[in-house]
């Protein structure tokens, strides 16, 4: 798990990124996220579950595919799957930088 | 795939499902730790039938499952079964049976790159750990599609899956809806070898019969006809009834008409048992009645007979037989009498034979009553009910079952030749008149056939009575057989006649010995003047004697008076 939060505007970005283990696709997709929020203006906060060692946690918040995106902040969630190989793309989705 | 599978040379062993009579069709049920797809068009009972499998997995084989729900949400799953009188809830509780509900909305989804299931996998493994499960249900897995819109992704990892499942050695049962010119619309057949199942709902004639096919089954020697099936409140259950040759059982026992009459008139006192016999004629000839005989007499002598009506319900088939003096409510009671009455259009014929036989499955009769047969030629053609009979007789007969038919004839003419498809299915055939002389109808019986029986070629009248059925054997002679009060007249002409006769000779037996008493008289009359002859004869001679010796010694003293 690896947190990198930043303190500066009032509506905090809260994202959860689930993998599986070392895989190739969890890798890039840890890396290609990385990469996007090291470019992503104001407060957020990411959290990577390796669901490899906690599966329930697939089944209570209800993921399917990994790599799996999910920002849980601000309401409603929404989530991308993929290994976030199309940072534009990312951000659309995050509604981030409007 | 194909490594694992030349290693299988002993035959691939089997996990039942419960499901009445599918089981026996499959000689075993689902192959074990393999996947089978189960598929079909909306509202076929996909669901269900993977439910069953998986909740008799639990409840009767030790096995428990995972249910793996796309679509319904768990609590639909609960319920939808417990109006089938399966408690899934509770199972759940005992923890050998987990649902596991995998909802995708599309709308909050968003695919940026390359992804995989995994996280499918996970859970799945997880829920498959949880409680040691060997069964998992995937329902319905397709949705996935409607979900993601990588398709290439989405069958690499379906492919994925079932292989993963098989490695896991799990019995897994997937549904997927039928698709156009293909069984199911992503085409998921081609990555189940195993076992292929196809359920169908077709309705003809405003009549739906739910049907199930094997597809494909690995290493089994399966039919490949359509099976009806049957959802109701009792369950999935199939209907195996095509399988059936004629390598069954025969046997030398008889049964009981229970009209003590026509038992006479087959030579060894009754029917074969497991024979089937057709009871025809025109209405109110007493089909029923003698039907409801059969059933009686099969009760009474230890036996069960199930008496399928398709006119009357079980409280009128009671009361009516009550006439003709048949307690059947006794044998109700006893529970060895079952009376099922459902009206020919309730099902399809396909489906009637069906819950017939899983009837006799349940029930075990000694004897089954068919009344009538007649009543879904309007429903359906010929031929279909000739096919469905002979499946019935058949089956009955690989059961050592009594089978009885009564069939409803429109006309006495040519009743022979109408019925004669279904002659040849019958062993024994009694036809049932009802005719009409001298304004009156009477009814007859006549025993048409009886295979391996040789039988009276008598037409006899058949009389129902309050303390039961008779047969009359008609008046015969003068050149004519003569039955109900034809019959009585005649037979009180005759009695007169008889008496007539009879007084008559009285008298000239009578004439005779007052003869016969005047001649001895005039004997005994003649005797007494013959002794009273005698009488005087023997006087006479002693006169005679006595005369002469009284001139003998007259002459002596006259010839010494001489002398002197």
């Amino acid at each position: 798990m690896q947190d990198q939060p930043t303190a500066a505007s009032p509506d905090p970005l809260k994202l959860v990124l689930y993998i599986a283990g070392q895989t190739p696709k969890s890798v890039a997709a840890i890396e290609n996220l990385e990469r996007i929020c090291a470019n992503m203006p104001g407060r957020y906060v990411v959290e990577v579950i390796d669901l490899k060692k906690t599966p329930q946690l697939a089944r209570e918040h209800n993921i399917v595919a990994i790599p799996t995106l999910v920002r849980q902040l601000p309401i409603p969630i929404r989530k991308i799957i993929g290994d976030l190989s199309d940072r534009e793309k990312v951000l659309v989705h995050l509604k981030v930088g409007e | 795939m194909t490594g694992d599978e030349m290693g299988d040379a002993k035959g691939i062993s089997k996990s039942p499902t419960g499901i009445e009579g599918f089981d026996e069709l499959t000689m075993g049920g689902l192959p074990t730790g393999r996947p089978s797809l189960v598929c079909g068009s909306a509202g076929c009972g996909k669901t269900l039938f993977a439910s069953t499998f998986l909740l008799n997995g639990a409840r009767e084989f030790d096995e428990p499952g995972v249910f793996v729900t796309f679509e319904e949400r768990p609590v639909d799953i609960v319920n939808n079964v417990a109006s089938l009188g399966l408690e899934m809830d509770q199972l759940i509780e005992e923890g050998k049976i987990l649902i596991e509900h995998i909802a995708v909305d599309p709308a909050e989804l968003a695919e940026i790159g390359d992804y995989d299931l995994e996280g499918l996998f996970l859970r799945l493994e997880f829920a498959i750990d949880q409680i040691g499960a060997k069964r998992v249900v995937l329902d319905t897995i397709e949705s996935l599609f409607s979900a993601f819109t990588n398709p290439a992704i989405l069958r690499a990892e379906i492919r994925r899956l079932f292989d993963w499942l098989k490695d896991r050695g799990m019995t897994t049962v997937i549904t997927a809806e039928r698709g156009d010119g293909s069984l199911t619309r992503q085409g998921l057949e081609e990555y189940v070898s195993d076992c292929v199942l196809l359920l169908d709902h077709r309705v003809h004639n405003q009549i739906s019969t739910r049907r199930l096919r094997i597809v494909k089954y690995r290493g089994t020697a399966h039919g490949t006809n359509e099976y009806p099936f049957l959802i109701d409140e009792e369950g999935f259950s199939v209907l195996p009834v095509s399988s059936l040759g004629l390598n069954h059982k025969v046997y030398d026992e008889r049964i009981s008409s229970g009209v003590a009459d026509l038992d006479a008139m087959l030579s060894g006192g009754g029917f074969y048992r497991s024979g089937s016999v057709l009871i025809s004629g025109v209405a109110g000839s007493g089909k029923s009645s003698l039907a409801a005989n059969f059933s009686h007499a099969a009760c009474a002598s230890g036996g069960r007979a199930l008496y399928f009506s398709f006119e009357e319900s079980a409280a009128q088939t009671v009361r009516n037989m009550r006439s003709i003096g048949l307690d059947l409510q006794q044998w109700i009671d006893k529970g060895s009498f079952r009376h099922i009455a459902a009206r020919p259009t309730f099902y399809s014929l396909e489906m009637h034979l069906a819950v017939m036989l899983r009837e006799v499955v349940r029930f075990r009769p000694t004897l089954v009553v068919l009344d009538p047969i007649s009543a879904f030629i309007g429903n359906s053609d010929q031929l279909e009910v000739q096919s469905m009979l002979l499946r019935m007789v058949d089956f009955l007969k690989s059961k050592g079952i009594t089978a009885i038919f009564t069939h409803l004839m429109h006309s006495q003419e040519g009743a022979m030749e109408t019925d004669v498809g279904m002659s040849s299915l019958m062993d024994a055939w009694i036809l049932l008149l009802n005719r009409e002389s001298n304004g009156e109808y009477n009814r007859e019986l006549y025993l048409l056939k009886a295979r391996g029986t040789s039988h009276s070629n008598q037409v006899r009248e058949f009389v129902m009575g309050s303390n039961g059925i008779s047969l009359i054997p008609p008046y015969l002679g003068g050149g004519q057989a003569l039955t109900g009060s034809a019959r009585r007249a005649q037979e009180a002409q005759d009695r007169r006649a008889e008496l007539q006769r009879h007084v008559e000779m009285q008298r000239q037996t009578d004439r005779i010995e007052k003869r016969r008493e005047k001649a001895r008289a005039e004997i005994a009359a003649l005797q007494a003047d013959l002794e009273a002859d005698e009488i005087e004869l023997s006087r006479i001679r002693v006169d005679e004697e006595t005369y002469v010796a009284q001139a003998e010694s007259d002459l002596a003293a006259m010839e010494q008076s001489r002398r002197m």
